[in-house]
């Protein structure tokens, strides 16, 4: 295994050291690992939380910043946070007009966020709760944990985060959430696994000739395994089971992802390929991201998330935020 | 199960979990992502630490404290998981000084309550629950013959029912997004769960 580290168990609590010292707008929590902004919370306005496990960066404490989140809570490396933090992150949002829990469906996430919105409600602070599920690899939802979150987080931090900002009350902010969560969908590529530190060694193997379809962010195997193919073709799969599931027409926001190893050079052919996707099928790109927004350690590969935006949600997506990881009209 | 079996117990838990991590993370990479081991030993550490600061002076006092730290320190699903577990078991105990048999048989069935109701899992579904739901009737079946009569029999059945998850379909957890391809490996939670019967089997075996 070779990474750029010290101690494997010291991953988190020295990254967070290095993001404390690069980012003078973020304030950081060392003892309970919270990252917040730095000025504070803003009086009078929605705050915006989300958390998970580190090793997805910039996802989350990448987006803290004006425009988008507040406070982010990281767990231990793809290891849902626990609640106290949360419960800390929640507090360093609160600027007196509720908090919005921004949870990725997974089962540790969702329990863990539980419990905290519990404790926050205890110490009179409201807590709004939207789960996003965009990840259209996971079939037959009934008889699994759902569906998971992953690049719909990355939008709906975005636009909520833009909606508080512009002085939204809580059960608003939440609806922009829910509703992006509704109108966007994301399919995943790995080319080679990762490896979690502590861990030591990848977590599946993949072959010269192989991919790995359907993939989540936490590094466990994906739905089903392929062959290597072209970008146009792996790229064509993943559109198409986005548009299986949510049909493509109009205008659309999108995000090429890279899953962390994979070099931009490679994202750019990539998302070459998504654009005559689109094209082809007679879709425009209102808004794109092309780069690491949500990874996945090490690991080789893309994901695509397309989202189905209203004029209403396009206008958040424009609105100024100024994080690490996403910066424009400021 | 006076304060002190009770605290040997979360140390033998403690210490399994600390040996088997590495084959708990290798279980939980097969189809997970690879930290269960590394959470469990970690939260199993917080709580002894826990335990040796609080002092607690009944078993479910230990019971109760231990999941406290588990929430506090695991992650992941299982903190909030085995933490309500403990809890639940811990307050079905009470104040009690010594448990009987019977006692701590009542304990292992709010655990697992509380489990299920939080994570509303059902036996088949892959989890710990197929580990602990057989362990539990194990113990009740054979409470009249003394705790560590009725602990081997628990840890027994779990270990079985560890090993029966081998070839289901994952229907809750990380694991369930794999689909069929969960199947041909053992739940780490459900091999975790194991441990902790197997601790309290080894722990009354001796006293």
């Amino acid at each position: 295994m070779k990474k750029l580290i010290n101690a494997p168990e010291n991953v988190v609590i020295e990254a967070l050291r290095g993001m404390a010292a690069a980012h003078p707008d973020l304030a950081v929590d060392h003892e309970n690992r919270v990252i917040s902004r730095a000025g504070g919370p803003t009086q009078g306005k929605v705050g915006v939380v989300s958390g998970g496990g580190s090793g997805h960066e910039p996802l989350h404490g990448g987006f803290v910043g004006y425009g988008m989140l507040d406070a982010a809570a990281p767990g231990e490396i793809f290891t849902s946070p626990v609640p106290d933090q949360i419960l800390a992150a929640t507090t360093a949002a609160n600027g007196g007009a509720g908090v919005l829990h921004l949870v990725k469906n997974y089962t540790g996430d969702v329990l863990n966020f539980r419990m905290a919105a519990e404790l926050a409600e205890d110490e009179d602070i409201e807590v709004a709760t939207v789960v996003i599920n965009d990840d259209v690899a996971v079939e037959d939802s009934t008889y699994t944990a759902g569906r998971r979150g992953v690049g719909a987080t990355v939008f709906a931090e975005k636009l909520a985060g833009a909606a508080a900002e512009g002085g939204a009350d809580l059960a608003e902010v939440a609806r922009v959430a829910a509703e992006v969560n509704d109108r966007t969908r994301s399919f995943g590529v790995a080319l080679t696994p990762c490896t979690v530190p502590t861990a030591g060694q990848p977590g599946f193997e993949l072959g010269e000739d192989e991919v790995e379809l359907g993939i989540g962010i936490h590094g466990e195997p994906g739905r089903t395994r392929g062959k290597l193919a072209p970008a146009s073709e792996l790229v064509a799969r993943a559109m198409d089971a986005v548009h299986a599931d949510m049909p493509l027409s109009g205008s659309v926001v999108v995000m090429l992802n890279g899953m962390g190893a994979t070099p931009l050079v490679e994202l750019y052919v990539a998302y070459a390929e998504v654009a005559s996707w689109l094209e082809g099928h007679g879709v425009t790109v209102a808004r794109n991201l092309v780069g690491n927004y949500i990874t996945s350690l090490d690991m080789a590969g893309f994901s695509v998330t397309v989202g189905m935006f209203t004029d209403e949600l396009l206008q958040l997506w424009d609105a100024p935020v100024q994080t690490p990881a996403l910066r424009w009209g400021r | 199960m006076d304060v002190e079996l009770c605290r040997a117990w979360m140390l033998r838990f403690s210490e399994l979990v600390d040996a088997e991590a590495d084959r708990l993370t290798a279980l939980d990479a097969a189809i997970g992502d690879g930290d269960h081991g590394v959470n469990m030993r970690r939260g199993m550490k917080a709580a002894v630490a826990a335990l040796g600061e609080s002092q607690p002076d009944a078993p479910g006092h230990v019971l109760v404290a231990t999941g406290r730290a588990l929430v506090a320190k695991t992650g992941g699903a299982a903190g909030p998981l085995y933490g309500t577990g403990f809890r639940r078991a811990g307050k079905a105990l009470t104040d009690t000084e010594v448990a009987s048999a019977a006692e701590v048989g009542a304990a292992l069935v709010a655990m697992l309550a509380g489990i299920q109701e939080l994570g509303q899992a059902v036996e088949g579904d892959k989890t710990m629950v197929d580990a602990l739901t057989p362990a539990v009737s194990a113990f009740e079946a054979s409470a009249g013959d003394g705790l560590a009569t009725a602990a081997e029999a628990a840890a027994k059945a779990a270990a079985e029912g560890a090993v029966a998850t081998v070839p289901l379909q994952a229907r809750k957890g990380r694991a369930s997004y794999l689909g069929e391809r969960s199947i041909g490996h053992e739940d780490p939670g459900a091999a975790s769960t194991a441990l902790l019967l197997r601790a309290l089997a080894e722990v009354t075996a001796q006293s």
